[in-house]
């Protein structure tokens, strides 16, 4: 992986910081998660894999340029952490989150769901191979429950 | 009711085609990346080339995709040929940009200050909104206006040579112009595009030398 695109989220944060850390990958900071789809079908086009990390609200803000995806036929690895799952604390984060699987489903996103630790080095292999091997759409959703809910207190 | 003001000084007059059939001539290995519109007819009339990247939806993406492919082709020149409406639906893409700080990428505002392709609807910049300032405050390298098709030159050394992060607002006349359509085939740009740039058919392999 050599161009990660990333809307911060508590979730990803190690994850961010292991991208940051890594000289062989340009990490960006991106305003908005759909200029991430952008940026990594831009980096394809150029021949290089890109992922991009966002959260599932993030998920909404793409909806228009996962055409750009279908459109080139290049490969896209989204890895999303999910809120608004059971434990969430924020009830703003309910309506987005109940429909991120829905939505990705009809940008045309094969989505694989890691929901314990175990799982994931399985399923995100098979979701790279996945959208490497067959130029296509792959989203790696994390489960809430794999994160924990958001602390909204410091103890 | 919208208040659009009228800059005297900043009258639109440079034929879009002619500017940008000048500002593509002899371009070598010059990636060019058009935005959805005008400004993918623009580029196509200027000479069909397989280092064109045609936008055929994804408007407010240009931008970004001129970012990804700089970044994955660090050795190449990599310009952004596009319209105000697709500049101001990614203008978070500026800030993006800034941060990353890419010497090798220059992106080209071709600005009449209206939505062509939907009815000359009035955009942001007829009210004065300022793209040349927005990417200056986001850090970009070079950021000018230019109101003469003579320019054209001067700005097509940028292109090629120029230190990026680059923004040039090309004040464009509102004329309606024929529209020249390239091949809508994604995958037929996306094919010729990497046989152009000699990549491999998997992402990451080894890239070959070049000639």
């Amino acid at each position: 992986m050599r161009i990660v695109g990333y809307v911060p989220d508590a979730g990803l944060q190690r994850l961010i910081e292991r991208c940051i850390a890594d000289p062989d990958i340009h990490d960006v900071v991106l305003t908005t998660e759909e200029e991430g789809i952008a940026l990594i079908v831009g980096a394809a086009l150029g021949g290089q894999r890109g992922a991009l990390l966002m959260q599932s609200s993030g998920v909404g803000n793409c909806v228009n340029m996962f055409s750009l995806v279908r459109g080139f036929g290049v490969p896209c690895l989204v890895v999303v952490t999910m809120r608004g799952e059971a434990g969430e604390f924020n009830p703003w984060q309910v309506p987005m989150g109940s429909i991120t699987n829905d939505v990705l489903g009809l940008t045309g996103c094969r989505t694989y769901r890691v929901e314990t630790a175990a799982d994931v080095d399985r399923l995100v292999g098979a979701g790279c191979d996945h959208a490497f091997d067959n130029r296509a759409a792959v989203a790696i959703v994390l489960a809430q429950q794999l994160i924990g809910p958001k602390q909204w207190t410091r103890e | 009711m919208t208040r659009f003001v009228t800059d005297p000084n900043d009258a639109p007059r440079i034929d879009r085609r002619d500017f940008v059939r000048a500002l593509l001539e002899d371009r070598g290995g010059l990636i060019v990346v058009s935005g959805l519109g005008s400004s993918t007819y623009d580029v196509a009339a200027a000479g069909d080339h397989p280092l064109n990247v045609y936008q055929w939806g994804g408007m407010g993406g240009t931008l970004m995709i001129g970012l990804g492919l700089a970044l994955a082709q660090p050795q190449r020149r990599v310009a952004v040929v596009t319209g105000d409406g697709d500049a101001l639906m990614g203008l978070g893409s500026l800030a993006t940009i800034g941060v990353q700080q890419p010497e090798n990428l220059s992106i080209v505002v071709l600005d009449n200050g209206v939505y062509g392709e939907t009815g000359m609807q009035l955009s942001h910049t007829s009210a004065g909104v300022d793209l040349v300032g927005v990417s200056a405050a986001c850090r970009f390298a070079q950021s000018s206006t230019v109101t003469r098709l003579s320019d054209a030159t001067m700005v097509r050394v940028l292109l090629h040579e120029g230190r990026g992060p680059i923004l040039v607002r090309v004040r464009i006349a509102t004329t309606d112009v024929s529209r020249v359509l390239p091949t809508r085939d994604g995958h037929e740009l996306r094919q010729r595009f990497a046989t152009a740039l000699r990549l491999p058919s998997r992402p990451n392999d080894p890239i070959p030398p070049r000639d």
